[in-house]
């Protein structure tokens, strides 16, 4: 048997208080490469405390978090993204007014070389321009014109533009949340598509959602969090949608990769 | 998504329709038609360099007040700072003796500060921009008649007059004045529309969460564009005491509101992330066309004020009826 690869990204008790409120209560959390991961878990489980501790959005008051086995800490979400971690916000990705290429290279802007760029600080404009249709273009984003304001867009076509921003600068992982609460049958679609190529691509999804069939069509392996902690981590291909959402609930445990009824009467009230 | 050739560029006519000023243009086109056909005088150099000195001192505190509302804020207080930046450098100068040099640059470090202590206010104690200012309006008008003890200053040093004096083009004299607030447009058209620092102000009156998120330091930004327009104001400041000859405790007073109404009928939306401070000339100008012309055809000067009033709500509405349709 041969050594299991190294996350790319891992969390060892991760704790986070709020007062008398626990987000995480020690939280665990394994990232491998290649994969789309997708955490799960009721509301107030901790799944998005968890993604603010590991893009940076939060700092643990303990616990560790280590990239491609070295450990790691986060002072902003910026000081994530310079480690390769890009994150998709649900509603809170992209600047309305500005146009695509604009948005693509936000706080990341290219100057012009030379004089221009040195002193007067000018954009090259072109160049963003051009880039930022080359990334449009590997993940298959066809639009018509990269300099109309993203206002104009479809909803999933502003979130393909926010998941082709965080892929053109992601070296290590992407993390998306909730990428198509918003969105409607046809576009979540493209948006799952986007995800597989992605992760096609080499670098490895974090996938926030709650709706179950989307995981399920797209996960690779699924953490389910409960308590401000990891309960399980399982593959969909062998477990059914209803035992999951019945670990996530509290009705099932899993022990030993085998599910097991914890609370007799939740587990028979969503009907296992 | 569907798969088609993404383009880099969309056709120039289609980009300047879509611009906000498109608007603004073509009403000050019509504007200046109108007043061409019922006054032969308003088509004549002297008279359009007139417009232009008319609007200069508002049309410049109206940069920094582009800048502001593109920040999604507001400045209540600018006139107000203007006119107390006027009577520290012309006292400093006249009164006090400084050099005129250093008199001048307390005069602009001064407006800066105010400038910076309203965007301190702003975003370490998250006060909305309407409240801060407006009671700075309050305090800065207070300190300038305190300090200047309601006297006007007069006899003031070259330095300070430089500005209002003049050249000629052909038969047409301009003052260096017009030709400083032009520049200072150009200026702050290139650093908004063409660097980082500008893409950076209206991803912020966008949304200030999303600017954070992708790294930029939303707090100094805001900090830095009040500061800037303090700065603005300073030089506003000069251009007043240039064009007047005096330093004046009474000045600016109704520039606090006239600066918003040129930002709002140059098409830039008083809801931050939208605008061109080439528009807030363009909507200076569309004022300072209205009020000549008026006069020009023999309209009392109440009427320009009525006029003037109308067209803000018009072009807000304009804003508001656009901003309905593109969601």
């Amino acid at each position: 048997m041969t050594s299991p690869p190294t996350p790319i990204l891992q969390a060892r008790g991760l704790v986070k208080r709020y007062g008398h409120v626990t987000a995480l209560d020690g939280a665990d959390f394994d990232l491998m490469p290649g994969e789309v991961l997708a955490v799960i878990g009721d509301n107030g489980a901790g799944k998005t405390s968890l993604i603010k501790a590991l893009t940076g959005a939060l700092q643990p008051d303990s616990g560790e978090i280590r990239l491609d086995g070295e450990p790691v800490r986060f002072r902003d979400p910026l000081d994530a993204r310079r480690h390769g971690i890009e994150t998709v916000y649900q509603d809170l990705a992209i600047a309305a007014s500005l146009d695509i290429a604009t948005n693509m290279f936000l706080g990341r802007e290219v100057r012009k070389p030379g004089l221009l760029g040195t002193v007067f600080r000018m954009l090259d404009k072109k160049r963003m321009r051009e880039e930022s249709a080359r990334h449009m273009a590997e993940l298959k984003i066809g639009l018509r014109s990269l300099t109309q304001p993203v206002e104009s867009l479809s909803g999933g076509q502003r979130q393909g533009v926010a998941v082709a921003r965080a892929v053109a600068w992601a070296t290590n992982v992407v993390v998306m949340d909730e990428p198509t609460a918003a969105l409607g049958v046809k576009e979540s679609g493209q948006v799952l598509d986007l995800i597989r190529q992605v992760r096609d691509r080499g670098t490895p999804v974090v996938l926030i959602s709650h709706n179950m069939p989307h995981v399920f069509e797209i996960a690779d392996r699924v953490h389910v969090q409960r308590l401000g902690r990891r309960v399980a981590e399982l593959s969909p291909r062998d477990h059914s949608m209803a035992e999951v959402v019945a670990i996530m609930t509290g009705a099932l445990q899993l022990s030993d990769g085998k599910s097991v009824v914890h609370d007799e009467d939740a587990a028979k009230a969503i009907g296992l | 998504m569907a798969v088609t050739q993404a383009t880099t560029h969309a056709t120039l006519p289609r980009r300047l329709a879509a611009t906000p000023v498109a608007g603004p243009l073509v009403a000050l086109l019509l504007a200046c038609l109108f007043f061409g056909v019922n006054s032969g005088q308003f088509f004549t150099g002297p008279n359009f360099s007139l417009i232009i000195q008319q609007v200069m001192v508002v049309g410049t505190l109206a940069i920094g007040q582009t800048l502001i509302i593109l920040t999604a804020g507001i400045d209540l207080a600018c006139g107000a700072i203007m006119a107390f930046g006027g009577i520290v450098m012309t006292k400093l100068a006249v009164d006090t003796g400084l050099p005129p040099v250093l008199a001048l640059a307390a005069g602009l470090a001064v407006c800066a500060g105010f400038g910076l202590v309203n965007g301190l206010l702003v975003t370490r104690i998250s006060l909305p921009p309407f409240i801060v200012t407006l009671g700075m309006l309050n305090v800065v008008f207070a300190l300038t008649h305190i300090y200047s003890d309601e006297q006007t200053v007069t006899e003031l040093p070259a330095l300070l007059t430089v500005l209002g004096q003049t050249f000629q083009v052909g038969q047409t004299n301009v003052t260096y004045g017009s030709l400083l607030t032009i520049l200072l447009f150009v200026l702050f058209a290139y650093l908004l529309g063409s660097t980082a620092w500008g893409r950076h102000v209206y991803a912020l009156g966008n949304s200030p969460e999303v600017a954070r998120l992708t790294g930029i330091r939303t707090g100094r930004l805001t900090v830095g564009v009040y500061t800037v327009a303090g700065l603005v104001y300073g030089i506003a400041a000069l251009l007043l005491v240039s064009r007047t000859g005096v330093g004046d405790p009474q000045a600016g007073q109704t520039d606090n509101l006239d600066s918003i109404t040129a930002v709002v009928l140059g098409g830039t939306s008083l809801f931050g992330g939208r605008g061109l401070v080439l528009g807030t000339l363009v909507g200076a100008l569309i004022v300072g066309v209205f009020r000549n012309g008026l006069q020009l055809m023999g309209v009392p000067s109440i009427y320009q004020t009525l006029i003037t009033g109308i067209l803000v709500i018009l072009a807000v509405t304009v804003d508001q009826l656009s901003r309905r349709r593109n969601r």
